[in-house]
Parts: C-alpha cells; structure tokens; sequence
C-alpha cells in the first residue's frame, strides 16, 4: 500500500472511535484498523456509558445509539458468605432527561460508535491486525499488519489497542504489564423477559439499576462484583487482581459460579438464559501505573494508558477523554503546521493533566497499593459488618447495650484497637 | 467440578485451524522449572491443562484473548502470544 495517511489509529473501542471522529472531524486523514470482524467483537465491558464524555464528542448521541436503560437506581453491597449489607441510592433526578448514564452492550454500541467515525470521514478496515510498529530511528512512520503487502504509512499513530498494549510493549515504549496493575475480570450475560427484570428490580420502561458489590465473594483476593440491568438481560461479573489470582487455587469461573450461586445473587438471576461468557483485563494499577503515553509520531489512548478509575468504576469515559484529547492534539498541531514530533505531542499529556483523567487519578494514587496490602478490607470487614447488622436486627431478648458492647468487642478481637485506628486512617488516605 | 467448557459453549469463535496464537515457548520450562503451573488455574477459559507426569498442555481454540496467561508468566516468560489472525479468534456477540 503506498497511500499514506495523517494518521493511523489502531482499535475500534472507545478510545479509537473516539479518536478516529474526532480526526475525521478536524479534517485529518484517518485510517482506523480493527482485528475483529466487526468493531466491538473484541471489546468486553461491563458495562455503563457515561453520558458527559460521550456528550463532549458526539452531543446528540441520544438520538440514534443503541442504550439499554437510563440509571435510576445504584446499589452497593458488602457481602459475607450468606448475607449482604448495603446502601441503595434513588432518586428521581436521574429520571428526568438527559439521563446521566446508562447500560450498554458494547458489541452494539461500538458498531454504532464506528459508524459515526466513518461517516465523519474515517475509513476503516477489520479483520486485521497490526503486528508491529513501522520505526525510523525512534519515530513511529506507520504500522505493519498481517494483510499482503501489509505496511502502511501515516504521520502519527495512536494506540488504542486495549489494555495488552501489544504495540508499544514490543516498540519498547514500556515494559510488559506486571500481575499487580490488572485485574481479571469474567461476565455473563443473562436473558430474561423484560417484565421479569422490571418486576424484579421494581423499575419502569427503560430504566435501570446497578449493583457494585465486594466482599467475601473475590474469595480474599483484592476484587469487586458488578450485577447490572440491561433492557432484557442482565450482565454480572466479578474481577480480582491477577497478582492474587496467580496465588491461589480457585479458577474464575469457579469464583463467578459461586457468585451466581449467593443467596442474595441468584434469585435475581433465576431462569434466565445465559448467552455469552466473557474475560477481560481491566487495568487498575492507577496514576503510577500510567507509562509514557507520547513519543514521536505515536500517542496512547484508553486502556492501552492505563486510563482507569477502579475505585469509580470508571473506564470507557477516560477512554473516550484521552482518545479525543489525542486526536485534538494531532488537529490542533495539523492546522498550525507542526509536526507530530515528541515535544510538540507533549500537549497530550499537558491535556491530560489539565482533565479529569489524570486529575482523579492522582487523587487516588495510593489506593491500589493500600488495597494490596491490606486484604482485611475485602475479606474481616464484610464479615463483621453483616454479623454487627444482625445482631442488631434480631430480636432475641438480649438488651442492646450489651449487643453493641458485643459488636464493639467483636471488631476488636479482629482487628485489635489500633488496627481499627490505622485502618481507618489507611482508609482514609487511599481515599483522600 | 465445573466445566468451563459449558460456558464456552455459548460464545462464538472463528478458530484458526493449525495456527495457534499462543505458544509454549519449551515445555522443560513448565514441567521442571515451575512449581504453581498457575497458567492451569488462572485461565478463564481453560486453555491450559495439567497432564499427569507434570507437563502442561495448551489448547488455545477457546482462548477469550485476554491476556492473563502472558501476564502471569512474569518468572520464566515462557509464551509466544500474538493475538489471532485479523477476523479469527472469539468473536463476542454481546462483549
């Protein structure tokens, strides 16, 4: 192929349909390379759409994108082995358009996502892959795939190829992703009537709930479980750190099947059929995980980043952030005439720092090795809080000075006095 | 014991017959050198089996393409991953 492009974006998730619209839109020349058959046929998600990120790229998105429910409810869980305590939050608010969030089937949503893209003026190819990255020197010129004839040419190319970040692992850009800075996660997707989930979750036409749960459902691994309504399925998964998963002995279907089969999990699930079993990495090593994301005449978007907010739940709209703050760097310098050299793509990350993205994520840069060290919170807490709300709840004759003086002691005997004090204080600080 | 294989059973793949994606690099490595064999429980879909005389087995063709077994293969990096051919591999309906 002896065309060349302004710009190759390889992925079609959200951060490389993000990037690739917005290119097309400023008038670059984009080519936009998909391995899968179609896009989204490699892409797993929970998953939720946040609208304010794809507001800012494609404002009337609304009208057309294929969106499962609008959420009106969001529930969170803390589980022991037959119990859960929680907080649920509903509000009418999140009824009243436009609708804040919602859930997504990203095989659908993407396609719709990609054809947007293209209809701005990108074109793209799948079934393809991208081997490697074409380098003179230490400047990206292109990409080869495994097509015939397979090299291509183009100024700048961006990176949105997923959380394995193949391309810039083998360039060299950064080492390969450590066990501690993933999580696996493993999700099925269950159809039921829309009536039945409706009835179920007490909820009207469109509208939706979510549950995030953890506890001793991740088995002592350092995990969270998500449960949520789509408009005749529902989606749950669970997902752990791969550095705890590679110490012990349970497989993950093993950890979604016992999950499934919680007393407060399973009747919610009851009877449906389910349609498709998923795996998927999802990086959460945070703000000192995020490698160098620019170089000469390569940028990196989305999971391949490490944009990611664990502790939010938040992914897909830091992947839409960074993919169009890449793809405007490159408009920006297209139109003032500058070259996509290494300095002047350092606008990227004075970009990112200057977003959300990087802003909540230095916020909680502590909290994964917190987390880490201390498993406590995912696996003494849930117990004590759901035998501390019990003992409350049950009416047995025991006055209720003397219950909470047998909670008090009950948290003590775990966790001693000042392990309380400096797990609140660890607590706090992964927060903070 | 469960069977992932019921699961995988529901989702949809191109394979790409005699072409696998993921290789042992040397199966002396896994059999000798490596205690936990942590490919063989980490796995979401199975693809790596425990033989009796302590060799692991790769099949690949339910492989979902996420990952795990190359990253958790941090001590003797003993995998050849590419991801598949473009067009073969999983191909999630619902993702």
């Amino acid at each position: 192929m002896a065309e060349k492009f302004d710009v190759i974006v390889v992925g079609a998730g959200m951060a490389g349909n993000a990037a690739a619209y917005t290119l097309a839109k400023g008038g670059l020349k984009v080519l936009q390379i998909e391995r899968g058959e179609t896009p989204g046929s490699k892409n797993v998600q929970g998953a939720i759409l946040y609208s304010d990120a794809i507001e800012k790229i494609i404002p009337d998105f609304r009208d057309d994108a294929p969106l499962e429910r609008h959420l009106i409810e969001q529930r969170v869980w803390v589980l022991d082995d037959s119990s859960y305590v929680g907080t649920h939050y509903r509000s009418e608010d999140f009824n009243k358009p436009p609708y804040n969030r919602y859930t997504i089937i990203r095989a659908h949503f993407d396609q719709w996502f990609n054809k947007k893209a293209r209809e701005a003026g990108a074109l793209t190819i799948c079934e393809t892959t991208v081997t490697e990255l074409l380098l003179d020197g230490k400047k990206v010129v292109g990409v080869m795939t495994d097509r015939k004839g397979g090299e291509i040419y183009a100024d700048a190319v961006i990176l949105a190829d997923g959380v394995n970040s193949r391309l810039a692992t083998k360039a060299g850009f950064h080492p390969e992703i450590k066990p501690k800075d993933v999580a696996l996660a493993v999700k099925e997707i269950h159809f039921l009537p829309q009536e039945t989930i409706e009835a179920r979750f007490n909820i009207g036409e469109e509208e939706g709930v979510v549950i995030e749960m953890a506890g001793t459902i991740s088995d002592g691994m350092m995990g969270t479980a998500f449960l949520y309504t789509n408009k005749e399925s529902i989606t749950l998964g669970i997902g752990c750190m791969l550095s705890d998963f590679k110490k012990q002995k349970t497989t993950p279907y093993e950890l979604l099947d016992k999950m499934k089969q919680h007393p407060s999990i399973a009747p919610l699930i009851e009877g449906g059929e389910m349609k498709e079993y998923a795996a998927h990495l999802i990086p959460e090593g945070g703000y000192n995980a995020v490698p160098q994301v620019y170089g000469d005449g390569w940028l990196i978007a989305g999971d391949a980043g490490m944009f990611v907010n664990g502790i939010h739940r938040e992914g897909s709209n830091l992947a839409m952030t960074t993919g169009m703050l890449a793809a405007q760097t490159l408009v920006e310098l297209k139109q003032a005439g500058k070259a996509f050299t290494a300095p002047n793509l350092a606008q990227y990350k004075a970009k990112l720092d200057d977003s959300f993205v990087m802003k909540d994520l230095k916020k909680y840069r502590r909290m994964p090795d917190i987390f880490h060290k201390n498993k406590q919170f995912f696996t003494t807490y849930p117990e004590l809080i759901s035998k501390a709300a019990q003992k409350l709840i049950r009416v047995d004759g025991v006055d209720k000075k003397t219950k909470e003086k047998e909670i008090k002691q009950s948290f003590v005997a775990s966790r001693s006095v000042f392990g309380l004090i400096g797990d609140a204080f660890r607590f706090w600080r992964a927060m903070e | 014991m469960l069977k992932v294989e019921e699961k995988l059973f529901q989702d949809r793949y191109r394979v790409d017959s005699g072409r696998p994606h993921i290789q042992i690099k040397d199966g002396e490595i896994c059999t000798h050198k490596c205690a936990e064999q942590q490919c063989t429980v980490c796995c979401p879909a199975g693809c790596y089996t425990q033989e009796g005389n302590g060799k692991v087995v790769l099949i690949a063709d339910g492989c979902l393409e996420c990952g795990t077994c190359r990253i958790i293969c941090d001590e003797h990096r003993n995998l050849e991953w590419e991801w598949p051919r473009g067009g073969f591999g999983i191909l999630f309906k619902f993702g």
